[in-house]
């Protein structure tokens, strides 16, 4: 009951801080709901009892990225966003969402009727056994791909001389 | 009492949260008291001495006044964001302190609340990740204060603000891997029971087979603390020769005293997780076997009792009488309720624990009356080129005797 209560709650939330986000015309308002997605997403990894997952949501998207998305919006001082009145990119789109949605709803249907995943709590030393033995490679592989990122930053930034 | 017997977690949780936010909003209080009152004292000043004995009605009048005053709202800020960032700084700021254990969680020497140990609202067997986590959050209140008030000099005190906190919380998170390394937990009672021992087993020294001393840590951690609650010598957002009052210029009223109250809530927490995981936590720097040590509490309130009883009489006349005299018999109640066998032996952890805050609240105090400021440039280049290094240089170093400890035991 009081887990189904806090479901509905965060996915509330979810949903309405990502309409927010393409709703809201100033920038920052955007990046503030997209903040709220990110927790309650984080609130919902918690209930499906994946604490290190929810904490490392938060410190990563929350608490890095999209800082670090308020401080560019602060710093360039964006004004209010400009709107078309309608994009040609809007009739793919809608029908991309029908798609998406139709899949969703009909695999719901269609299945057991309930979670299918075991609801164990992964502990911290479960997923670093899977991080750094059975899928190393990728997880190296991963940081090298944001290595390289961050070089072709610091390139991109270098002053000419 | 059906509730209680259904959702004891719940009940229990609900009454230590408000047991806690009652204390720490005291204690808030009574840092700024403590604060003004050390400064002056070295700086050979009196300090507050008006309002009440000694000045200690002054954080009341202070907070009274906060709550009277006009809330001036610009008519040009963003006014949802600009009413947002107060909330959030003092929120997160008091929900990292709901995170940490004050007393033993388990065992015969912790208290136990319908089953619950009662010195900790949370145990969570991730909580310092979960308080980083917190944590990473508290820059949104100063970024979005500087950004709301649409000034200048709130813009750029909220600008250095963020660019400072983001970094200093990359060498704050690092130094502190060192401990959980050795430790191999991210549970606050679990760190804290692994140092358990005499107190050169407690992470700074960590004196013992297997150990891996973290001094470097330490003073990586509490420098990089310092420059993340924005304190002296580090607090460049505030400068106020150069920014007025930096990201809260434009707050009056208590939006103001509310990030006033977000900034001590995070020097207590910073204080609370540099004695958890460096300091030993609730542990005793005494062995076990030496009983005498539970009668600490009642004695040192025994002797600021009799202090206060001794000024209370020799110099202070009229209402301030009265008031002190109240406080001597406040400390010398509490500390004869101290002295209570029972009362002493399960008091212990909470005692030690509150002594190491404060001394590390004091060294907070003592340096923002010794220190000058940085400049930027200065801050900036401390923080990414001597800071970072240093605590991953320490991180390395811990990583290989932790991998290298085995070896040599093992041969």
């Amino acid at each position: 009951m009081i887990p189904m209560l806090i479901f509905m709650f965060c996915a509330a939330l979810a949903v309405a801080g990502a309409i927010t986000l393409i709703w809201s015309r100033e920038p920052i308002h955007s990046a503030l709901a997209l903040v709220l997605v990110m927790m309650s997403l984080a609130a919902l990894y918690l209930l499906i009892g994946a604490p290190f997952i929810s904490a490392v949501q938060v410190i990563v998207y929350a608490g890095a990225i999209m800082v670090l998305f308020v401080f560019v919006i602060m710093l360039l001082n964006f004004g209010l966003e400009e709107r078309t009145k309608f994009s040609k990119l809007a009739i793919p789109g809608i029908i991309l969402a029908f798609i998406l949605m139709a899949e969703i709803g009909w695999r719901l249907a269609h299945s057991a009727g309930g979670r299918t995943a075991p609801l164990v709590e992964a502990s911290t030393r479960d997923l670093s056994e899977m991080l750094f033995r059975q899928y190393l490679f990728p997880f190296e592989a991963t940081s090298i791909l944001i290595l390289i990122a961050v070089l072709g930053a610091l390139v991109l930034a270098r002053k000419e001389s | 009492m059906e509730l209680i017997y259904q959702h004891p977690v719940l009940v229990a949780a609900i009454i230590k949260i408000a047991v806690l936010l009652f204390i720490v909003m005291t204690a808030l209080a009574y840092l700024t008291w403590l604060e003004r009152k050390a400064i002056a004292h070295i700086q050979s000043r009196w300090g507050p001495y008006n309002v009440g004995a000694h000045g200690l009605l002054q954080p009341l009048a202070d907070g009274i006044k906060f709550l009277f005053k006009e809330d001036v709202t610009p008519p040009v800020a963003s006014k949802f964001v600009y009413t947002l960032a107060p909330f959030l700084a003092l929120s997160l700021g008091l929900t990292s302190i709901a995170l940490i254990p004050f007393g033993p969680t388990t065992g015969k020497n912790g208290v136990y609340l319908f089953g619950q140990p009662a010195w900790a609202v949370t145990d969570l067997n991730i909580g310092l990740l979960m308080l980083f986590a917190v944590g990473s959050l508290g820059v949104y209140g100063v970024a979005l204060a500087g950004w709301s008030s649409n000034s200048k000099y709130p813009l750029l005190g909220g600008l250095r603000s963020s660019a400072q906190m983001v970094s200093y919380e990359v060498s704050l998170t690092m130094s502190v891997v060192g401990v959980v390394l050795v430790a191999g937990t991210l549970s606050f009672s679990e760190l804290i029971e692994k140092q358990s021992g005499p107190f050169w087993h407690w992470n700074i020294f960590s004196l013992r087979w297997g150990g891996v001393p973290q001094i470097i840590g330490f003073i990586c951690y509490l420098t990089a603390a310092v420059a993340e609650t924005n304190r002296v010598p580090f607090d460049l957002p505030e400068a106020e020769t150069e920014l007025v009052a930096g990201f809260h210029t434009e707050y009056s009223s208590f939006k103001f005293a509310m990030f006033f109250m977000a900034e001590y809530a995070n020097m207590i927490t910073v204080s609370c997780l540099a004695t958890i995981l460096f300091l030993g936590g609730w542990l005793s720097p005494f062995p076990d076997s030496w009983h005498w040590q539970w009668f600490l509490p009642g004695a040192g309130l025994l002797a600021l009792a009799a202090y206060c009883a001794w000024n209370t009489v020799a110099e202070m006349r009229g209402i301030a009488r009265l008031q002190l005299g109240v406080v001597t018999l406040l400390a010398g109640g509490g500390g004869l309720f101290c002295l209570i066998p029972v009362v002493a032996e399960h008091i212990q952890g909470p005692f030690w624990f509150t002594t190491k805050i404060l001394a590390i609240l004091f060294f907070y105090i003592w340096m923002r009356a010794t220190l000058p400021r940085f400049r930027y440039d200065q801050l900036m280049s401390f923080g990414w080129k001597f800071l970072l290094p240093l605590s991953i240089a320490n991180l390395v170093i811990t990583a290989l005797a932790v991998v290298l400890w085995p070896l040599v035991r093992h041969g």
